[in-house]
This record gives structure tokens, C-alpha cells and sequence, in this order.
């Protein structure tokens, strides 16, 4: 099953990646944005047909190591 | 007294560190990260560099490493370990030290002195340092210390800041922040005192004739107050 996570950065933390990435588009034309947050995506193939199982696994998985909670948010955002 | 330095793959100040150690008295071991049980330590080192590439997040993958687990034991039951640039960002990631360190606040690598202010003198760390400012090297590029305000508030309370940026006076304000670290953070404690976690490397700063002094006192100090 494969397990599709998002990890984003707490609505306080600051982002000056994204910020930088805020201004470029702006340099390029691209007008009317509030803001740009960067975060990142992982896909994660586990050996388990349970949806609800994989998805526990995952969660565990975010909370160990992909994700850092003190800055960080996680979402599963899709299992297939 | 004798210390351990922990080498994870791609660190790279861990020869500094074993040299400084050894110059002021430490009987140094160097501990591969896949190693299980730590040798009898007196203070444990974490040391700098990009630990796997500093991939996910700075220190994560190290803080999982085989070694760590006998790392956080020791520093629970009280010993002494201290964590520098990437070893800062590895004591974060164990959970032993509170807060992040996150990118700089200008996206820039840094690598520069800067003067830090010894914050707290109640520990073994920097108990008898006789300067309140040091001159110290930094270089890194995640080194802006973060924390939610209720864990900042917590070690205010806990006076567990160890270090600020200032200047050579020991004036702290925005323009000697280098990275954006919330209230000029450059090094913390744990409760406990015992786990120390800095930026800045005193292992640069231990000949007069290379670099500076600043980092000797920082040693000499620790080998004193751990006898």
C-alpha cells in the first residue's frame, strides 16, 4: 500500500524559503500572492494491505522521524 | 578524565575535537556511530559537521543512530554531553535539549567569529570562565535556534540559556544576531545542566597563533570542573 504524507511547517514558524521563493515569483510577474510556505512530500510503499494498518504505520513513521512537531505538522493526505 | 567523541558519517570536526580535548588533559576516545555500548566517559562529544547530508533535517538521521541510544542513557542518568554546531542540531533532534534549529534567517551559510555571552555560570560547563564574552567561530547554515513560546518561556524560568550572541562587550541586540535565533540564542541547556548543546566551535579557537584563545579557557575550565 502506498502512503502519501505531507509534512508542512507550523503556521508560526518562519519560512524564509519561502518567503525567497514568494519574492521570486513576484520578480517573474506573478502578482496577487499572500504568501508561499515550502514544505515536503513523501511516498512511502509499505507491505500492508490494511488501509487502516499502513496508515497507523505512517502516522507512527511522522511522528518518529519525518516530521519534527515542534516546528512541523504531518497529513496523510492519500492511501492506494 | 576521559571523554568519547561520537564520528557519524560526515562529521567533520571530530579530529578538532579530539585534539582539543587531548590538548588540555581529556583521555579521548573516537565512538563509530554503529557502535552499541559507549566506553567509561567522563563527558561525551557530539561533534560538528553534516551528518548524512544533513538529509531530512539537520541531525535526524544521526539522532536515531545505533550509539545514541547509550548517548541519551548516559546523559539521563546524568552525565555530561555536549553537543556542538551539528551535534547541537543532533542533541535537538533526541529530544534531550528543547527547541530546532532551523534555517538562517538570511539563507545564508555563516562562517565567522562572533563573541557569545556566557548567560549562566551556575554549571560545570562555564562555572569559573573568567570573561563574560568569548570570541568563538561559527559556520553553519541552520543554526537560527526556534522554540514555541510556552518552551521558551520555560527556559527562561529554568535559566537554561547558555550563550547569546553579543559583541565584544557582551551587548545583545539584532545586529550581532547572525542567524535569527529567537533572543540571540547561540547555545542551551537541559534542566539538568548536564547536556549542553552551542553553535559556536571552542574547538577552533585553542592556539593564539592559528585562530584565538577563547576556546582554551572554555576546556580548561570543563577538565577543572569535571576533575
Amino acid at each position: 500500500m502506498k502512503i502519501s504524507v505531507i509534512i508542512t511547517l507550523k503556521k508560526d514558524v518562519l519560512d524564509p524559503q519561502g518567503k525567497v521563493i514568494h519574492q521570486t515569483l513576484g520578480s517573474m510577474g506573478f502578482n496577487n500572492i499572500n504568501e508561499v510556505r515550502q514544505g515536503k512530500y513523501f511516498e512511502i510503499d509499505i507491505k500492508e494491505n490494511d488501509k487502516k494498518k499502513a496508515e497507523e504505520k505512517a502516522e507512527d513513521m511522522c511522528k518518529k522521524l519525518l516530521a519534527n512537531l515542534v516546528i512541523e505538522d504531518y497529513k496523510i493526505i492519500g492511501s492506494q | 578524565m576521559n571523554s568519547s567523541v561520537i564520528i557519524f558519517p560526515g562529521s567533520n570536526c571530530d579530529r578538532d575535537m579530539d585534539v582539543a580535548l587531548k590538548k588540555f588533559g581529556f583521555k579521548n576516545k573516537m565512538v563509530w556511530h554503529n557502535d552499541v555500548e559507549l566506553p567509561k566517559s567522563d563527558l561525551v562529544v557530539l561533534p560538528g559537521g553534516f551528518s548524512y547530508g544533513d538529509y531530512l533535517r539537520c541531525g535526524s538521521m544521526a539522532s536515531k543512530s545505533k550509539i545514541m541510544q547509550s548517548v541519551i542513557n548516559f546523559a539521563k542518568s546524568g552525565g555530561k554531553v555536549m553537543g556542538v554546531c551539528n551535534g547541537f542540531q543532533i542533541l535537538v533532534e533526541t529530544g534531550l535539549l528543547p527547541g530546532v534549529l532551523l534555517r538562517n534567517k538570511y539563507l545564508e551559510f555563516i562562517c565567522k567569529n562572533v563573541f557569545v555571552k556566557i548567560n549562566d555560570k551556575d554549571n560545570s560547563y562555564f562555572k569559573d570562565i573568567k570573561k563574560d564574552t568569548l570570541e568563538l567561530h561559527i559556520a553553519h547554515n541552520e543554526g537560527n535556534y526556534f522554540c514555541s513560546k510556552e518552551q521558551i518561556k520555560e527556559i527562561n524560568e529554568n535559566n537554561q540559556i547558555a550563550l547569546h550572541y553579543s559583541d565584544i562587550n557582551g551587548k545583545i541586540d539584532e545586529d550581532t544576531n547572525p542567524n535569527g535565533s529567537i533572543k540571540s540564542i547561540a547555545g542551551v541547556f537541559n534542566k539538568e545542566k548536564n547536556v549542553l548543546g552551542m553553535m559556536p566551535h571552542p574547538e577552533r579557537m585553542i592556539d593564539p597563533a592559528l585562530s584565538g584563545n577563547d576556546g582554551s579557557f572554555f576546556f580548561e575550565n570543563l577538565i577543572q570542573n569535571l576533575k
